[in-house]
């Protein structure tokens, strides 16, 4: 069982009130009519599969019902982060560790203009 | 006058005048499953309560205008915090935090719709919604020293006294049903279940406080 933080509920809760929804970070292509036919089907159909870190969509199905995003080892099992929707993942393939503070910085001022 | 949001939602009173026999979801259960009388142990007996026919109300929208118009309105603030439960002096109307956008409200039964027409009045042109939803949910209440040994067997939630105090509530698994388990005071639960599910709670509750000598308070 995991026992997985609910980043909107601000505590851990037990798997039984969640639902796994799959890889998460997928952009939706911006006009859907331009792709071709692989560009569609990939986006559609074909998802990643790595052995080690996995990036995921998860929902808080029986809480509050958000959907939320959570960096797991596929090979461990362990769960190294879990970050709201919108936000980028500090743990990543190339970052195991953690991102550096300096590229950290560096999203966030993104994400700040994006906002903006 | 602009054609508001406000103008253009229909509501009505779910309680209407005429003289129609409204029955609490347990009044078959209370047949079929029995309801086993409350032991003499006082104060202290294990026992479940229906509170039927209450007023919930669902509240969605940004928690500054709606803490705003509450405080005016039902003179209980937004709970600050996720999982927060207020309740007001009485401790019968009270405000329970669902989600980051969403709140229940519960008041006494009939208070519900002149609440509902109030908030929406002084909500005006804000992004909001109410929904009524109090003929989809009751209210359970456990009380007794036994009450949290029953929800130990029952919830995959921790509900030790460190873990769970007194004004928190939260939604999570009850014996495989959705409910929210709400702590208002010291030696009371309430759990809040689906209509649908309440005949299932009330008979997990019977079974599960057998061995605590359960009764039934109507």
């Amino acid at each position: 069982m995991f026992y997985i933080h609910c980043p909107y509920c601000g505590e851990h809760r037990e798997e039984e009130e969640f639902h796994p929804k799959g890889q998460a970070h997928i952009a939706r292509p911006e006009d859907p009519a331009a792709c071709s036919d692989e560009e569609w089907g990939d986006y559609l159909f074909f998802r990643d599969n790595p052995r080690g870190i996995h990036h995921e969509l998860w929902v808080h199905a029986v809480g509050c019902r958000k959907f939320f995003n959570v960096t797991r080892n596929t090979v461990t099992y362990e769960i190294l982060e879990t970050y709201k929707m919108g936000e980028q993942p500090s743990i990543t393939a190339e970052y195991s560790d953690g991102r550096p503070a300096q590229d950290a910085a560096d999203q966030a001022s993104l994400r700040e203009g994006v906002r903006a | 006058m602009p054609n508001s949001v406000a103008q253009n939602v229909r509501t009505f009173d779910t309680r209407p005048e005429a003289t129609v026999a409204i029955e609490s979801p347990l009044a078959y259960s209370y047949q079929r499953s029995k309801a086993p009388k409350p032991n003499s142990h006082g104060r202290k007996g294990l026992v479940v309560r229906e509170r039927p026919l209450l007023g919930h109300l669902i509240l969605r929208g940004g928690a500054i205008v709606l803490d705003e118009a509450l405080r005016e309105e039902l003179g209980i603030n937004l709970p600050g915090q996720p999982q927060g439960l207020v309740l007001d002096a009485s401790g019968e109307r009270s405000v329970q935090w669902l989600s980051p956008d969403e709140w229940l409200i519960i008041v006494p039964g009939g208070e519900e719709f002149e609440l509902e027409n109030r908030l929406r009045a002084r909500l005006g042109d804000a992004h909001y919604s109410i929904v009524n939803v109090g003929g989809g949910q009751t209210v359970l209440e456990l009380s007794g020293e036994k009450a949290r040994e029953v929800l130990m067997k029952s919830v995959v939630y921790d509900v030790h006294p460190s873990h769970f105090p007194v004004g928190k509530g939260v939604t999570t698994v009850f014996a495989k049903a959705t409910v929210i388990i709400r702590r208002p005071t010291e030696d009371c639960w309430e759990l809040v279940v689906r209509r649908s599910f309440a005949d299932y709670c009330y008979r997990w509750l019977l079974d599960a406080g057998e061995e605590y000598g359960i009764g039934v308070a109507k």
